[in-house]
């Protein structure tokens, strides 16, 4: 029975080993060697990729992802919570109705999705036409290739992200813990305060975690929604793995920003651990 | 004596089902008070409404004269414990405890004043700085208690607060609840299916049936004196006779047993009924005897004590009597 219990995890372990951890390896090698005028490999162990990194231009652009994805994340919580706390307070019936309304837009293809954004707020797009229309403005507002489209375009795709593990904490918890509070002279604000907020932190934290990391990594939504100003570091990465022909430079700030997520994923846990006392609580 | 809660011709209704027809009550001060019933009564409903966590669909809640019928449960001066104590998880012992008084805006010097005293007479000194997951079921369940009663409340209530506990540790608690009541002075409501818990705790005690108050009476009254079937039925082990259109109980202790086996003996003259013996069951100090009746479907429950002459033994005739005084006649 143990036996069997382990041998069913290989299919998933394998697929993971194959496509994730040994193409993470080559990335790794890629990221300490060197290429050739036209792009091709040379086999010869050096640092100068991550030296490299530390000009200013790409430290600017890592900060500003990391401004970006981390403001994706605060915006999306704020309207990720309410949303999560709506819903799991709704019937079951009505649960049902916008849990699924929170994942129909998956139904559609993402680029689909992103062309849509533009759509609406490009010069001619709805939001300019309406606006103009009504005679609140005169000219054609610049909504689109900024920085705030891009966060809109991320918040927009990431947000689910955010709801479902929140949703699942809240729903989680014990209702009774709340008229405990009342009980006790809790009013409905402080009863949320000291008690469903530090009960449903283990999904607040599950969704951020959800919500920051693929924003650091994503670059279609910033190629679509923010023209040529915006780049991310994921826009960068992706030139030089195919305008640039650099494989190994690209291949190192991969890594790099995979260590910061790592990083910030292990102190934002910490920091919830010593919240906590023991961690999450069954 | 002085009433602290007064329920008048509360109704509750759950989607135009009736759970709670019109009733009333009224709570002493001071007093220990058990509602009692099965499961589904409608007792759990009535001390919500009381907590404020159900609001009445018509009728009115006093408590110490105040109307609180439209009071939120933070405005109440009642507190609760939990039937299955409802304790934070993410808040050690002390801060558990110390919630109500922060909540009311208690100065910090007489929080610790009255956390240290509440600690003190739970026995939860060592304990104070634990999470509640590290805690038995017992001492969750002395937290539960301390964090109510920390807030000195008029009225503290108790929705089947034992139930978790083992039969050993229940019949401590028990004794350590009724101490504290009595050494606190406040008023007791406490919620029960279980009647020995009733019977050991109570000053007065109120059974509950399908919404219905039955009785309301002391843990004697109701006992010796059911007024209902359903109360001399519930309450106890109780044999029920009916004579004509009278029906009557008596109790299985008062139930006389007279041996059949010497033939030709004449009959005592308060033997009643004949039957046989069907089942003995050996409860420690005493057997239970199930008696099948002659002419009758009634099984009969009888105790013998333990002496020195052995039980009955099953299919042994045996004759059953009583006294005249020892039937309680119920309609």
């Amino acid at each position: 029975m143990k036996k069997r219990g382990t041998l069913i995890i290989w299919p998933a372990l394998l697929w993971l080993i194959l496509f994730f951890l040994v193409p993470c390896f080559i990335v790794l090698l890629y990221s300490v060697l060197k290429k050739d005028t036209y792009g091709r490999i040379i086999y010869s162990f050096n640092l100068d990729n991550y030296a490299r990194f530390f000009d200013p231009l790409y430290l600017n652009i890592l900060w500003q992802t990391l401004v970006i994805a981390l403001l994706t994340t605060i915006f999306c919580l704020l309207l990720g919570y309410p949303l999560a706390y709506t819903i799991s307070r709704a019937s079951r019936k009505w649960q049902n109705i916008m849990l699924l309304l929170v994942m129909v837009p998956f139904w559609i293809n993402f680029l689909v999705r992103s062309y849509a954004w533009v759509v609406i707020l490009r010069s001619q797009g709805l939001v300019n036409t309406l606006l103009m229309k009504v005679g609140l403005i005169e000219e054609p507002l610049k909504l689109l290739y900024t920085p705030e489209a891009v966060m809109i375009g991320m918040i927009y795709a990431l947000l689910p992200f955010m709801v479902l593990p929140i949703y699942v904490s809240i729903e989680k918890m014990d209702r009774r813990m709340l008229e405990a509070a009342y009980d006790l002279g809790a009013t409905p604000f402080k009863a949320f305060w000291n008690i469903t907020l530090p009960q449903t932190l283990p999904g607040i934290v599950a969704g951020s975690i959800l919500v920051f990391v693929p924003s650091i990594g994503m670059f279609v939504v910033s190629d679509i929604m923010g023209g040529a100003k915006t780049a991310l570091i994921g826009n960068v990465i992706e030139n030089q793995f195919r305008t640039a022909q650099d494989f190994p430079f690209g291949s190192a700030l991969s890594i790099i920003v995979i260590l910061f997520s790592l990083i910030l994923i292990y102190i934002y846990t910490r920091a919830l651990k010593v919240q906590d006392g023991k961690g999450g609580n069954r | 004596m002085k009433s602290m809660i007064q329920l008048v011709d509360i109704e509750k209704h759950f989607s135009d089902h009736s759970v709670i027809p019109p009733l009333n009550l009224t709570i002493h001060e001071g007093e220990f008070l058990t509602i009692l019933g099965p499961s589904g009564c409608g007792k759990t409903t009535l001390l919500r409404m009381i907590a404020g966590f159900e609001k009445p669909t018509k009728g009115d809640i006093f408590l110490d004269q105040k109307r609180v019928t439209d009071s939120a449960p933070y405005q109440r001066d009642v507190n609760m414990v939990f039937q299955h104590y409802a304790l934070f998880p993410h808040m050690t012992v002390e801060e558990n405890i110390s919630f109500g008084l922060q909540m009311k805006k208690v100065s910090a010097q007489e929080q610790m004043r009255r956390i240290e005293e509440v600690i003190a007479l739970t026995r939860l000194s060592e304990l104070k700085k634990r999470k509640p997951s590290q805690l038995s079921g017992g001492q969750q369940q002395r937290v539960a208690i301390a964090r109510a009663i920390v807030n000195n409340p008029k009225v503290l209530l108790l929705d089947e607060p034992l139930g978790a506990l083992d039969l050993q540790l229940r019949k401590d608690l028990q004794i350590e609840l009724k101490h504290l009541q009595k050494k606190l002075g406040i008023t007791f409501v406490y919620v029960t299916h279980d009647q020995e818990e009733a019977m050991a705790m109570s000053d007065r005690i109120v059974v509950m049936n399908q919404g219905k108050i039955e009785q309301l009476g002391t843990p004697y009254e109701i006992y010796h004196h059911p007024k209902s079937l359903f109360v001399a039925t519930f309450i106890g082990e109780n044999n029920i006779f009916s004579q004509g259109d009278q029906i009557f109980s008596v109790r299985p202790e008062k139930i006389i047993l007279f041996p059949l086996n010497q033939s030709g003996a004449a009959a005592p003259t308060q033997e009643k009924k004949r039957g046989w013996v069907e089942d003995v069951v050996f409860l420690g100090n005493m057997y239970k005897l199930f008696i099948k009746l002659e002419n009758e479907p009634t099984v009969l429950i009888a105790y013998q004590q333990v002496n020195g002459k052995g039980p009955y033994k099953e299919g042994e005739p045996i004759g059953v009597g009583w006294l005249k005084e020892d039937e309680v006649i119920l309609n």
